[in-house]
């Protein structure tokens, strides 16, 4: 089920939510939409799920569009809103058999989908319960076993793990990667352990454009900075700054070098080379050659959450 | 449009509001509060009267409406709105006349049940003296009818805000407006009375009340029903501004 978005725009009164935004999502993909607050996540995602229209563009769902075939795409959607809202007085089967009813589905297949939620969601001993009465987590699982029971093969997740601790966050993880397979995610986030651990790909959003889009792995390559290597040697050497650092900055592609201070003969130093050069073994070598102790050597890559900064921090 | 597929998705709202009313206490209360009340100043005109009518009932529940409605509509829309799960609705594949119509059904099923509880009084009555069965009959009707109004009205006050307080106090002002229509007519321009007088629901009612079910009034009472859930329609429809 693929999703094309196309030039999408959002105003709210004067202001733009989001600008000119387009991509398109794969059949199968799980799509992790990144951004800070306010970059216009929701916004995209609830033009998405027909909640409103956009100012201008279009946004297709295998072949319909929202604003000729709303219903349409909308019985192929599920969709979980940011903060989850949910009926706290009704009760968690009553509450999902009415999710059902309102998607159409017939009582044969009612009954098996809302097993098979209770099941996969492990909503089995708070079935009978109000949905107020539940944990946090629970009622998330309540939220995605909603947008799910209808089969639907497209998800969209505004935030689905806001709120929980950390083990509940990597239960409802593994459920949407498990859940995910047979269907096309995309879920929003601002956390980037997140999407880096469900996602197949990302689209970083901020200030209602996107920024960056790939997969996780090609964002941090492409926007890696220099190489830093952080090291601490062990020389019975009186002045370190004389005799160490002129034989580090000596080797070749390190641009610069700093003293990090040290004691009893432990020296640290960081090293920082140019982009996409690994100077790991050049820094052995040189240690044994000068019979330096290597006592630590660190790569510090990228990470995504740099990314992140980088991109939105503008 | 798929007309079945419509009337599934009203039955389901309906059914689901309608339980909602009885899983929390509302239901309870609003039936109980009804029909004491009515049930009070009923038999207090029927003592001090001593007559076999229920004429002082049909001129009490009008004003027992005027209160009880607004509080019975004023969670439909506005709590959704509040607790954001009008956007999983409207997210649905519905459209927003079965939203309207579904949640509108309820609560009008909710104070027809009450009113017909009421039915226990005619029996009383009718079982201690001759009464005129026709009047009571358009009683019972023209309330009916009333009911709708005055739900349809709340439900739209209900749609303009996330806030049940002022959806009660604006439910309540709209049903009163148009309540006290036809008796502020020595104040309106000599014009505008006959007009000002066909707005008022309390006008039609009596008119029905009065066993004579004319066509006009009924029209009145549809084409009202109609509008006031059509502005609800748009109401909800903000959203997509």
């Amino acid at each position: 089920m693929a999703i094309t978005v196309r030039n999408l725009t959002k105003y709210y009164g004067q202001e733009k939510a989001i600008d000119d935004i387009s991509f398109d999502v794969k059949t199968g993909e799980i799509l992790g939409f990144l951004g800070p607050n306010g970059a216009g996540k929701t916004t995209t995602m609830k033009i998405i799920t027909c909640y409103m229209p956009p100012s201008k563009g279009t946004v297709d769902v295998d072949g319909h569009t929202i604003a000729d075939h709303s219903l349409e795409v909308r019985r192929k959607i599920g969709y979980l809103p940011e903060l989850n809202p949910l009926y706290l007085d009704m009760n968690v089967v009553e509450y999902l058999e009415y999710a059902a009813r309102l998607h159409g589905i017939d009582k044969a297949t009612l009954k098996r989908q809302l097993a098979s939620m209770i099941e996969v969601c492990g909503l089995k001993e708070v079935r009978h319960k109000d949905i107020g009465e539940l944990s946090k987590g629970y009622k998330q699982r309540v939220g995605l076993a909603q947008a799910m029971i209808h089969d639907p093969e497209v998800l969209i997740l505004d935030e689905p793990t806001s709120g929980l601790d950390p083990n509940q966050i990597v239960e409802i993880r593994n459920l949407i990667r498990q859940l995910g397979r047979a269907k096309t995610v995309i879920l929003s986030t601002h956390i980037l352990s997140e999407v880096q651990a469900t996602c197949d790909r990302v689209i970083i959003v901020n200030d209602g454009a996107i920024v960056a889009d790939g997969t996780p792995e090609e964002l941090q390559q492409k926007f890696r900075g220099s190489e830093s290597i952080a090291i601490e040697l062990r020389a019975q050497v009186a002045n370190p700054m004389a005799e160490i650092f002129p034989k580090l900055k000596a080797l070749s592609s390190v641009e610069s070098v700093e003293y990090g201070g040290g004691e009893n003969g432990c020296h640290r130093f960081s090293l920082f080379a140019a982009k996409g050069s690994d100077i790991r073994e050049e820094i052995f070598r040189q240690a044994v050659q000068e019979r330096w102790v290597l006592l630590e050597l660190t790569r510090k890559v990228t990470s995504l959450e740099e990314v992140f900064h980088k991109l939105t921090k503008l | 449009m798929d007309f079945k597929r419509s009337l599934t998705n009203v039955g389901t709202i309906f059914q689901k509001e309608l339980r909602s009313y009885f899983n929390s206490a509302v239901a309870y209360v609003v039936i109980v509060v009804f029909l004491a009340i009515v049930g009070w100043f009923h038999s207090n005109a029927l003592f001090l009267a001593n007559t076999a009518s229920l004429r002082l009932m049909f001129e009490l529940v009008p004003i027992v409406f005027m209160f009880i409605i607004p509080a019975v509509t004023m969670r439909l829309l506005s709590e959704e709105k509040k607790s954001g799960t009008i956007e999983l609705l409207t997210t649905k594949p519905l459209i927003d006349v079965e939203i309207v119509l579904g949640k509108f059904l309820a609560a009008w099923a909710l104070v027809g049940v009450s009113l017909l509880l009421t039915l226990v009084y005619y029996f009383t009555i009718a079982a201690l003296g001759d009464i005129d069965s026709g009047p009571v009959f358009g009683g019972y009707f023209g309330l009916m009818l009333m009911a709708g109004i005055y739900v349809a009205m709340g439900l739209f006050a209900s749609s303009l805000t996330d806030n049940q307080v002022i959806a009660f106090i604006v439910g309540f002002v709209l049903v009163f407006l148009f309540f006290m229509l036809d008796k502020v007519l020595l104040y309106v321009p000599e014009g505008l009375t006959s007009i000002v007088e066909f707005l008022s629901v309390d006008y039609h009612f009596s008119n029905i009340a009065r066993g004579v079910v004319d066509s006009r009034d009924v029209l009145y009472f549809l084409s009202l029903l109609g509008f006031t859930l059509y502005l609800s329609v748009l109401s909800l429809e903000r959203r997509k501004w």
